[in-house]
């Protein structure tokens, strides 16, 4: 018993601490000034947060005109630490001889590391602004090409951050 | 013998020998494209630069030690087409080498074209190996790139690439000199140079298709294997290609569980470099395709898949209601010397003495290079094995009055064995035979297990399972992929069928014991073990050897001389 210390509220407070009522008008100013600084709270959903373009969302592919970018080289699921990507390479006739015949990315194993991203040669999938996921089973997280192909027009914001700083 | 320095370490070279050759002997390697050891020096694409100097005979020109300073020649040689002479010191890492190789490589890499990421070849390309190791890794060419053909068919096996061709001609040269159909020549000139099968000629010999692994780069793709699969995500395990007595030495590449293609692997004794088409582009259609996956058993007039138990139950009730003398059995000249070895343990067990077995020598098949007329991987087995069995052929093979037939061989044709009354099969396909079965056990194909084949040569080779099924799914040092090994069961990756099928030997094993025998075997090696044990010829081997000989031959008096190193062009790193 020799060792114990006394660090008691009783021991640290002064006289007006004790008291409280002093504590209590100082709390309540702070919330009266809050009421009238403007309001942080968002109306989630209705009201939704527009991240930057350096917010790592779900990873994407990145669609033009003429098709996907990607050309299937399989560095994306190589270097994902998650295992997440899958990807199955078929020969088309076009310049790029390599389209992704199935790419999907396993959801619930992706950690938006953003690796993805940094070694593909072709720029063709990046983190998009997407935070919402949802899904009811574990087969719905798998996402194939249907779900993550986007328009080049929708992600500019990214491929402009990635110009900048990759 | 001419003594050589590289890097000032000291070498005994032999006579004749060029600097490239002595190097290699001594593990050292020269960076090189052209050069191949089984093709004549070509000397094109001066890779192997390096700086050649001999001491002065100045008798004054002496360093600090005391010993005669090296004059280095003015400008670098190639070592693939310098012969050694005594005294010679070669400088592979200094400056001057090291500049000449930087040069080349910028030269080279011209007019390749940045296409890794589509490129077959990518992860055991000699280019990009070199690329990292000796270039300066940033290119001072802003012009534009040459545009070649892409996409020309030398035949039905290959896809030339002309933009991503080093001309180094090593595909050249082996169409002439080993493959004897010299129908590959450049044309055009200076950075126009490309390479082409001369009029109304393709490239479609039996041995085309090791140009593939012979090209240093993307150039040369398989029309089979095209965008299957990136290198890096096959395992690969060598193996023996069981398509005929042969038994090259090759390399089975498995994503999710499936053969996706097959190559060769140097073996000096058996195959040297090289693999016929017929077989990479015919031997894992088996392995992956109409497999029979679960044991089956007749009941009411159809196969119903039953557990292991079961069918091995049913079989014995089927052995045991007639007399054990009047089975027949049926060896197969494809299986392991494994299950040769205990099938006639198990025919020893039963007394009975009709085993037969059906060879298939094809005289039409055989050549004067590497393919064999018996198509059978392992009949020279059944001869080292002294196995009982009497051989027969496809067309005359019938069994007579049999109260049972159990085959190991799932070929049989139906009107061969119109004469049993009941059939246990051990069938990898879903062949003819096993709609006739009683009794359906699966029995896994060469690529599944472990095991021993014996080649023309009597040579002994050892292959293990690169395939994984429930038997073998824990098979200790079992070749994975970072997919294959680490999937869930919830990736769709993992996918790949994995079947409930059993090596010959443990099905055997199975039987004997519920026939009241014990074998007591837990792995292929305690088979092999007692093979080596009761068969003088095998008395000097055991797994662990016949790997590091790269195979033994059968009744040798002692081990062969340790094996020089082997050259491999250009693999997958790492390995």
């Amino acid at each position: 018993m020799a060792n114990v210390t006394k660090n008691t509220e009783a021991q640290r407070l002064n006289f007006w601490e004790k008291l409280y009522l002093p504590e209590i008008a100082r709390g309540l100013g702070l919330t009266f000034k809050a009421m009238f600084k403007p309001n942080m709270t968002r109306q989630y959903p209705e009201e939704r947060w527009e991240p930057e373009g350096s917010y790592r969302g779900r990873p994407v592919l990145v669609q033009e005109e003429d098709g996907e970018r990607c050309v299937a080289c399989g560095l994306c699921s190589r270097v994902c630490p998650a295992l997440a990507i899958e990807v199955q390479a078929g020969e088309t006739d076009k310049e790029k001889e390599r389209f992704p015949k199935l790419f999907e990315i396993n959801m619930l194993r992706c950690i938006y590391c953003g690796f993805c991203e940094e070694v593909c040669p072709e720029e063709a999938i990046v983190m998009s602004k997407d935070y919402e996921l949802v899904f009811t089973s574990p087969e719905d997280a798998i996402y194939g090409k249907d779900k993550l192909l986007i328009p080049v027009a929708k992600l500019q914001d990214r491929l402009e951050f990635l110009r900048q700083y990759k | 013998m001419p003594t050589i320095f590289i890097d000032g370490e000291q070498i005994e070279a032999k006579e004749g020998q060029t600097i490239i050759e002595a190097a290699l002997e001594h593990s050292i390697n020269v960076p090189h494209f052209c050069w191949h050891p089984s093709l004549t020096v070509a000397g094109n694409c001066r890779m192997c630069l390096v700086n050649i100097g001999f001491p002065s005979r100045n008798p004054d020109d002496v360093d600090e030690n005391g010993d005669r300073k090296i004059q280095y020649q003015p400008k670098a040689a190639i070592a693939c087409a310098t012969p050694v002479a005594d005294g010679m010191h070669v400088n592979l890492t200094g400056k001057k080498s090291v500049e000449a190789q930087e040069a080349v490589m910028e030269f080279l890499l011209i007019n390749h074209p940045l296409d890794c990421p589509i490129c077959d070849e990518a992860g055991q390309c000699k280019l990009q190996e070199y690329a990292f190791n000796h270039s300066k890794g940033k290119s001072r060419f802003d012009e534009q790139k040459n545009h070649k053909d892409k996409r020309v068919q030398w035949g039905p096996t290959i896809m030339f690439d002309g933009e991503r061709c080093i001309s180094c001609s090593r595909c050249i040269r082996y169409a002439d000199e080993i493959a004897k159909q010299p129908v590959l020549t450049f044309v055009q000139r200076g950075d126009h140079v490309t390479i082409q099968t001369f009029e109304n000629t393709q490239f479609d010999s039996p041995y085309s298709m090791n140009v593939i692994e012979l090209c240093p780069v993307g150039a040369l793709t398989s029309i089979d294997f095209r965008f299957k699969t990136r290198v890096w995500e096959m395992s690969f395990t060598d193996s023996v290609c069981p398509g005929c007595s042969r038994g090259c030495n090759m390399q089975i590449g498995v994503r999710d569980n499936t053969i996706v293609r097959l190559e060769p692997k140097t073996n000096m004794e058996v195959n040297e470099y090289w693999m016929c088409d017929y077989g990479r582009l015919t031997q894992y259609e088996g392995v992956n395709n109409n497999r029979v996956v679960e044991p089956m058993v007749r009941k009411n007039g159809s196969l119903v898949a039953v557990s292991w138990d079961e069918a091995i139950a049913e079989a014995v009730k089927l052995i045991s209601g007639v007399p054990s003398k009047d089975i027949s059995l049926v060896a197969s000249a494809s299986s392991t010397n494994e299950d040769l070895f205990a099938l006639q343990k198990f025919a020893s067990l039963l007394n009975t003495s009709s085993i037969e077995y059906i060879s298939n020598i094809d005289p039409s098949f055989g050549d004067d290079f590497l393919k064999q007329s018996d198509k059978s991987y392992n009949s020279f087995g059944i001869n080292a094995l002294q196995l009982k069995a009497k051989a027969s052929t496809a067309d005359k093979f019938s069994v007579k009055n049999t109260p049972l037939l159990i085959t190991t061989d799932d070929s049989l044709s139906v009107d061969a064995v119109s004469g049993a009354n009941a059939i246990i099969a051990f069938a990898s396909n879903k062949t003819a035979i096993v709609d006739k079965a009683a009794v359906v056990l699966p029995l896994s194909t060469y690529a599944e297990v472990e095991g021993t084949v014996t080649n023309f040569q009597n040579r002994v080779q050892h292959i293990e399972p690169a395939v994984a099924t429930v038997e073998n799914q824990r098979f200790m040092g079992m070749k994975q992929s970072r997919w294959d090994a680490m999937g869930a069961h919830n990736d769709r990756w993992t996918q790949g069928e994995k079947r409930n099928s059993r090596s010959g030997w443990s099905i055997l094993q199975s039987l004997a014991s519920e026939l009241g025998q014990d074998w007591n075997y837990k792995q292929s090696e305690d088979v092999f073990t007692e093979i080596a044990s009761s068969n003088a010829g095998f008395s000097l081997m055991n797994y662990a050897q016949l790997d590091e000989f790269q195979g033994l031959i059968v009744g040798a008096s002692s081990l062969p001389e340790k094996k020089a190193i082997v050259y491999q062009s250009h693999v997958m790193k790492p390995n």
